[in-house]
Parts: C-alpha cells; sequence; structure tokens
C-alpha cells in the first residue's frame, strides 16, 4: 500500500471497515511511515474538532415564533 | 444515536402535557443544528427556517403518537430531512449522483511522488504531515481550531456538510446516517471522508501559519 492509497481509506479504517486484509495492509503501512502515522494523528484530531464544533446561537425572533407556534397547538 | 433514554421518556410526557418549558428547552437543543442540516436542502436562510417551523409543528402533532422506537432525536430529524426533500429546490442536484460525481483525492497528488520516482504514490520529502500539537481541551489552540473547522464545515458541499455535521458533529452513528438520508454505505462513507480529508487540509494549513 502506498501512501496515496492510505490517505483514502482512512474513514473506513476508522470506522472499522476494511477487510481484514486491506486492514493489514493499512497497518503494516503504517509501521514503517511516519507521515502516515502522522496523517492519520491529523485525521482523528479532525475528527474530535468537528465534535467540539457547537451551534448555540439561535436567532430570538425565530425563537420567539417557535414557541408562539406552541401555544397555537396548546 | 443510544441517547439517555430514561431523561428522554420524562421529556415526552412533559410535551404530552402541554409543558411550554420542556418544549423551549428541545427548540433551544437542536434548532440551530437542525438549520444547519436543512440548509444542505433549501437556497435560503428563511426557507430553512420554514422548514425547522414544519419540523417542530410535525413533532408537536406526531408526540402524542411517538412510541419511542428511535430516539425523539433522530426522530425529529428524519422528519426534517423528509420535509426539507420535499421543499426539492436543490434535490436534482442532490444524493447519489453528488456523492459519486469527486474528483479529485484526499490529499493534493502533487504531494505525491510520480509514477517513475523510486518510490511512487509516497510523500514528497516536504510534503510529508507533521502530527498536529496537543489542544488539551479548554485551551487558546482548541479553541482556534474549532472556530477554523466551523468556517471549513460552513464551505463543504452541501451534501458533504450534512453528512459530516451529523456524524461528527452531532454524532449519530453511520447507520442512522445512511437511513436518514437515504445513502448506500458507499456513498455515505464517500461523502464524510470527502468532508474530513478538507476540513482536515485546512486545519493543517491553519497549524503551519500559527507554528
Amino acid at each position: 500500500m502506498n501512501c496515496n492509497e492510505l490517505v483514502e481509506l482512512v474513514t473506513a479504517y476508522l470506522d472499522e471497515s476494511l477487510d481484514p486484509e486491506t486492514r493489514a495492509r493499512f497497518d503494516l503501512h503504517l509501521l514503517d511511515c511516519d507521515g502516515c502515522t502522522n496523517y492519520l494523528q491529523q485525521f482523528r484530531t479532525t475528527v474530535a474538532t468537528l465534535g467540539n464544533v457547537r451551534d448555540d446561537h439561535l436567532d430570538p425572533t425565530f425563537r420567539r415564533r417557535l414557541l408562539d407556534a406552541f401555544k397555537d397547538w396548546n | 444515536m443510544t441517547g439517555p433514554r430514561g431523561d428522554e421518556s420524562d421529556l415526552i410526557v412533559a410535551l404530552r402535557q402541554r409543558d411550554e418549558a420542556a418544549f423551549a428547552e428541545l427548540v433551544d437543543r437542536h434548532t440551530p443544528s437542525m438549520l444547519r442540516v436543512a440548509r444542505g436542502y433549501v437556497r435560503t436562510h428563511e426557507t430553512a427556517q420554514e422548514v425547522v417551523q414544519d419540523a417542530w409543528l410535525a413533532l408537536l402533532k406526531g408526540i402524542d403518537g411517538f412510541e419511542g422506537r428511535s430516539s425523539l432525536r433522530t426522530w425529529l430529524f428524519t422528519v426534517l430531512i423528509n420535509i426539507a426533500k420535499a421543499r426539492g429546490i436543490r434535490e436534482s442536484r442532490d444524493g447519489e449522483a453528488m456523492a459519486g460525481a469527486y474528483g479529485g483525492g484526499a490529499v493534493d497528488a502533487a504531494r505525491f511522488r510520480p509514477t517513475g520516482d523510486a518510490w511512487p504514490g509516497h510523500w514528497r520529502e516536504h510534503e510529508s504531515p507533521s502530527p498536529f500539537p496537543e489542544t488539551p481541551e479548554g485551551s487558546v489552540l482548541g479553541h482556534e481550531l474549532t472556530d477554523v473547522a466551523r468556517r471549513a464545515l460552513d464551505g463543504l458541499p452541501e451534501r458533504q456538510r450534512v453528512v459530516v455535521t451529523l456524524r461528527d458533529m452531532l454524532g449519530f452513528d453511520s447507520d442512522e446516517v445512511r437511513e436518514l438520508l437515504d445513502l448506500s454505505v458507499a456513498n455515505q462513507r464517500v461523502l464524510l471522508h470527502r468532508g474530513r480529508s478538507a476540513v482536515r487540509q485546512v486545519l493543517e494549513d491553519y497549524m503551519k501559519d500559527v507554528t
């Protein structure tokens, strides 16, 4: 497995959906390749960082509209 | 999603009793993410608001008959996505066709050694990635990275943005996302991988500037 192939398989690797043969080639490649080991670390950090993104701003006018709809239904 | 079903059953009872505070809490918790997801289907923020409002009305209408086979959140997003799709504004461009339409790879091909090199397909010497620094929770760099990731997420093509939002930001699992978006296993993964790869590149560029 080359580096340019490995980078396409990282999501499948993290989801544990590679077939055992491909997973083994992936793991073996990592043993010998600092670049790909670092790439995997960057990718994991990216996924973790996306998990920290929060949407908490809610336009107060829209919020009121939704709560008014609740009152109408009530 | 394995949510706190215990908390949720109290919430469902409260909604059935027309408890406005319970509704307000639910609105505050989910509406921003619902708007983000709805924007993957419709052209304007105003239309996304209409879609989200319709989804909340559908939840209120349906709450008495809700059997709790999925979590309330999964049900809410299922309703939301169905309404958003029915608006149909972007639908012709959506879905499987777009999932397969990507051309580029996860990483710029120019960073790898060419055919004919002693190590074709391996990182070029100065293109090999460096590890991202540790960003402990609450650290300044951690906050900055999260902001950079949010902007990168906002800039993704619609379908990638919806899949990455549901999977990584909101924590739905792959089966739920496939069901919500009616995607095949392969296309869900392709969209997720494209989106994550693009965000990773933005973070890498950012790290080079600050370190």
